[in-house]
């Protein structure tokens, strides 16, 4: 499972459990690959396939639940197979309608204690990773773990770090975590195996407003630094503080 | 207003239905009963549709009151119940009066418990489902003090009673194999079959971690794979080699390896082993898991007809006239083989 995306892989389709089937754009994660499965789940909910009962994308994969019972693992991917060879789907544009949006972020202290283990792990001074995290301007490649939650990425290539053996019993919504060279805002409390790096006040899922889901997959974020006091003036704002702009 | 009060409830009990199927891509995994056999069983009792919520009681139940009469039934693990005092039989639907009190305690095997109620309780539609899902921040447990709705019920039949299951001891899951199996080396999925894991008392919603002797079960590259899509049944295996079973209310996604996945056919069992019981696991071919696939649909559309009458021992009756008895009931097996 480990190699990098390059313009040779060609998509994968496997079982997954019983009732599902992934169809892999890499084995690693790359922008060309992202794309493909953002574009390719939603060639798969246009297209629909009878039987066919849920289609999510997640990084570079494409996850569709099926019914085994009226519809033939070996139909279905024969299908996959004839919509995947339709086009080049690493070339695939982004979604529509994406914006840039500015997170207020406390890094460290106690509001986010793993800073200086991740950054060791990084192999970076504390004050180099606050200055790289701080400034890369990541994507959300996905959405998934919990309601609304973005993975976010690519880091510089110092953050591949790994995920931690055991289990955190739980980061607050809104904790920045941090592993193999990507971000993930929580948007519930959670236990993770990342590295609780940073802390927002963004309230990434509303499950009583008509727009439950803050970040879509294609959309910008970069997380800007904040002390605790200016922080602490956003908690009632749902939004965290956030600076929104669209992307042309 | 029509409601259940709810004097008394075990921690983490919630309302659930079949949850919300199509909000994957938003991260939201669709919960719904831990044991949807039983949502199912409790229905076909009920006569009324699948859909309907119902209280999920893990392991155990607590106090309930009706504010109008109405129709109850009980499935799931099975727990000690009364009502007035009275002994209810498991997996059976009963009338319940106007400020009756229904005593639900532990479960005597098994781990969650369902309550129905005749036109379902009809708690608030949240992304077009009444469950709780806990870890999504959707709804809540219930808490002693509320009053839980119910819809209207346009039906009267009580005293059906459905034969209980063998899925509450726990016992052999069969897995298939899924698409990061490969990342476990031939022995240690071997080995993997031949342990023996017991149920850690911490399982909840989400998910259970699985206890065994010896040593754990890492996969190579293990802390470094991409985070794929997650389905219930899924058997992941965390940093320091100790198995989780993934369950309706998982995460979407997850970057720790999978072994292999529990077939849904037998994630009923799964749920329902108790704190503590024994688990094995079997990998199968596909075939014969879309016939065990092909089994559970079937049962799933029987249950209505399988549902028969209860047959009530006076001599457990404390109020006989209050009982509407089912005509040519005198005395029989189902009550007896209650307890």
């Amino acid at each position: 499972m480990d190699g990098a995306h390059t313009p040779k892989f060609e998509p994968v389709i496997r079982a997954a459990g019983l009732d599902g089937v992934l169809v892999s754009f890499g084995a690693a994660l790359s922008e060309p690959a992202n794309r493909a499965a953002l574009a390719f789940a939603a060639a798969v909910g246009r297209s629909g396939i009878e039987g066919v009962e849920e289609c999510a994308p997640s990084l570079v994969s494409v996850f569709l639940r099926f019914d085994p019972l009226h519809l033939e693992l070996g139909v279905l991917v024969q299908r996959l197979s004839t919509l995947l060879s339709e086009r080049d789907w690493y070339d695939a544009a982004m979604p529509d309608g994406r914006r840039f949006i500015r997170v207020p972020t406390v890094y460290g202290t106690e509001l986010a204690p793993q800073l200086a283990e991740a950054a060791e792990a990084a192999g970076l001074s504390v004050e180099a990773a606050e200055e790289q995290l701080s400034t890369a301007r990541v994507r959300v490649q996905t959405i998934g773990f919990a309601p609304g939650q973005p993975y976010l990425g690519l880091l510089p290539e110092a953050w591949n770090i790994p995920r931690q053996t055991a289990l955190t019993k739980a980061v607050p919504e809104g904790a920045l975590v941090v592993a193999i060279r990507q971000l993930v805002l929580f948007s519930v409390s959670n236990p993770t195996g990342w590295r609780h790096v940073g802390q927002t006040a963004l309230s990434l899922f509303r499950p009583d407003s008509d727009t439950p889901f803050f970040l879509r997959p294609g959309d910008e974020v970069q997380f800007v630094p904040v002390s605790r006091d200016v922080l602490a003036r956003y908690a009632d704002d749902p939004n965290g503080g956030a600076e929104i702009e669209d992307i042309r | 207003m029509r409601a259940l009060k709810v004097h008394r409830i075990a921690p983490g009990a919630t309302v659930q239905d079949g949850g919300r199927a199509g909000y994957m891509a938003f991260g939201v995994s669709r919960g719904g009963a831990a044991d949807r056999l039983a949502l199912v069983e409790g229905a076909a009792l009920l006569r009324q549709s699948p859909e309907c919520a119902a209280l999920e009681l893990p392991g155990s139940g607590g106090v309930f009151e009706a504010t109008e009469p109405m129709r109850i039934a009980l499935t799931g693990a099975p727990m000690r119940v009364t009502l007035d005092g009275a002994p209810l039989v498991w997996n059976a639907s009963h009338r319940m009066g106007a400020g009756m009190r229904l005593e639900i305690g532990g479960a005597t095997g098994g781990s969650y418990g369902y309550l129905h109620v005749g036109g379902g309780l009809d708690t608030p539609l949240l992304l077009g489902a009444r469950s709780a899902h806990l870890a999504a921040g959707i709804g809540a447990v219930v808490q002693a003090g509320e009053a839980l709705p119910v819809g209207p019920d346009a039906r009267d039949e009580v005293g059906l009673f459905l034969p209980q299951d063998s899925r509450f001891d726990g016992g052999v899951l069969r897995l298939v194999e899924s698409f990061q199996t490969g990342l476990f080396d031939a022995a240690t999925r071997t080995r993997f079959a031949q342990t023996v894991f017991t149920r850690d008392a911490r399982a909840n919603r989400m998910g259970m971690r699985l206890n065994s002797e010896g040593d754990g079960f890492s996969a190579s590259e293990g802390l470094n794979i991409l985070s794929e899509s997650i389905l219930p049944g899924d058997i992941q295996i965390t940093g320091d080699g100790t198995p989780y079973l993934l369950l309706n209310e998982s995460q979407t996604t997850g970057g720790y390896p999978r072994i292999g996945t529990v077939i849904p056919a037998d994630l009923p069992r799964a749920v329902q082993t108790g704190a503590g019981g024994q688990l094995r696991f079997e990998f199968v071919p596909r075939e014969e898991a879309l016939k065990a696939q092909q089994r559970m649909t079937d049962y799933i559309a029987q249950v209505p007809k399988l549902c028969m009458p209860l047959v009530r021992d006076p001599s457990q009756i404390r109020d006989l006239l209050s009982y509407q008895l089912i005509s040519g009931a005198t005395a029989g097996d189902a009550a007896e083989s209650e307890g």
